[in-house]
């Protein structure tokens, strides 16, 4: 197989959230700017595009991955399903649902790329123990809610505790543990 | 941050992807999972010419138990190699391990063999390889060769690897019949690098301490089976040794305390599994 020159745009076509889509990267282009700047596909953010925040977490063949350390040209062919997708009818899925309920982001940059983790990850592991889903979410930078919100939304749709967010705050809930 | 341009190819076989090699030298790189070099990318500290993608190498996604190793090819990923059946009885060190690389989100793409040859003096992989006494499977299109993993690794992310070679398996050694084996590590946050790593292996002829993070490389130490003072003793002399710096994570004297400390506990909890 030929390589793709380094200085010309090649076309990549990948199915996005399950629709084929098509664009043109350079081989240096990264899957993240590729969504956000080829397909306008935005719900994927970009923080430090060295695979530390995690804000562009997104799932390649299903699986979850940093859009960042992933070149467009790679995911040639492949399935990608980004923060867009969970939510085909236009209703929030129970996780998104759950996130809303418990407060679980403030500005929303990380939101995207935990929702993506996570849909793969309780996937694999359908009942985390707190201390499970925390070294999961250590691989996501939250600056606003020091994760307690969204641990709760997670416990909560895996069915781990009352729906109720307020009766829950008012039982006392457990001091948060750094992640 | 952007990477630096360069021509891509996806070799469709280990011999594509070595041809390559030989022709660019060390203008090409080999991209597998990419968790350790897109970042060396993005941030620009490498600006290879070409890039030439293994990850789509159907021949290089093994993972086989023989000859006393467990041999791992280049594109398995560390998730892969953690979700393979019988880890834990097969490499009860890597089970124990494993889980403290990266983070979940990393090791479904990073891979095995790449965290090797990117060789940061903190990661736990080269640890647990030099700990196991493993060996670096390394192919060009002259030869193929087999390095220990004591002498693979020479500095920070600098290994003996030719230009033209790629890593094509690494093989950690199957463990020892009558062997215990223990890991532990400190870090800012579970994920992060670690500032100092150490794995004991205890068996009946005696303790194999190796330590990460302290060193510029992953670094083992042999002892007979050392008790109380003797073992405090051998471990501040290794400590010394070691020869740690101060970074912005911590003092090379903190460095030293936990190779007291972790280093005790691991030969402790490595003593109390043993099988």
């Amino acid at each position: 197989m030929p390589s793709l020159n380094a200085q010309a745009k090649h076309p990549v076509s990948i199915t996005l959230n399950g629709r084929t889509r098509m664009g043109h990267a350079s081989p240096r282009m990264l899957l993240s700017d590729f969504l956000r700047h080829e397909l306008g596909a935005h719900g994927t953010k970009v923080g430090c595009e060295h695979g530390v925040c995690g804000a562009c977490t997104i799932r390649l063949d299903e699986v979850a991955a940093r859009a960042c350390l992933t070149l467009a040209v790679q995911a040639d062919g492949h399935r990608v399903d980004t923060v867009e997708g969970l939510a085909p009818e236009g209703r929030m899925t129970a996780l998104q649902d759950a996130f809303n309920r418990h407060h679980a982001l403030q500005c929303g940059f990380c939101t995207a790329g935990i929702l993506m983790s996570l849909s793969d990850y309780l996937e694999r592991v359908p009942k985390p123990t707190e201390t499970e889903l925390r070294d999961m979410l250590s691989g996501h930078l939250c600056r606003c809610t020091g994760y307690a919100g969204i641990v709760r939304a997670v416990m909560d749709v895996t069915g781990q505790t009352s729906g109720n967010a307020d009766a829950e705050d008012a039982s006392g809930r457990k001091e948060p543990v750094h992640v | 941050m952007k990477p630096a341009p360069f021509d891509y190819l996806r070799a469709a076989s280990a011999e594509e992807a070595l041809a390559t090699l030989a022709e660019h030298g060390d203008e090409a790189r080999i991209l597998a999972g990419g968790q350790s070099l897109m970042p060396m990318l993005n941030m620009r500290l490498l600006q290879p010419r070409i890039i030439v993608d293994v990850s789509a190498i159907a021949e290089l996604r093994k993972i086989d138990a023989r000859d006393g190793h467990l041999a791992v090819g280049a594109s398995v990923t560390q998730s892969g190699l953690m979700a393979s059946p019988g880890l834990a009885t097969r490499s009860p060190l890597l089970a124990s391990a494993l889980p403290w690389v990266g983070h979940f989100q990393t090791r479904n793409r990073g891979t095995v063999c790449g965290s090797v040859a990117h060789a940061d003096p903190s990661a736990e992989i080269p640890l647990c390889l030099v700990a196991l006494e493993g060996e670096v499977v390394l192919r060009s299109t002259r030869r193929r060769r087999t390095v220990a993993a004591e002498t693979f690794f020479i500095g920070p992310l600098t290994t003996v690897r030719n230009p033209d070679e790629m890593i094509e398996s690494v093989r950690f050694r199957l463990p020892k019949p009558g062997a215990g084996y223990a890991f532990r590590e400190v870090a800012m946050r579970h994920g992060d690098f670690a500032i100092t790593a150490c794995v004991a292996v205890v068996d009946a002829s005696g303790i194999r301490l190796a330590v990460g993070g302290v060193a510029d490389r992953p670094v083992a130490k042999n002892w007979p089976l050392l008790k109380d003072d003797a073992l405090d003793d051998a471990l501040n002399a290794f400590a010394w040794e070691l020869g740690g710096d101060d970074d912005q994570h911590a003092t090379a004297r903190y460095r030293r305390d936990l190779v007291r400390r972790v280093g005790r506990l691991v030969i402790e909890e490595a003593r109390s599994c043993q099988a």
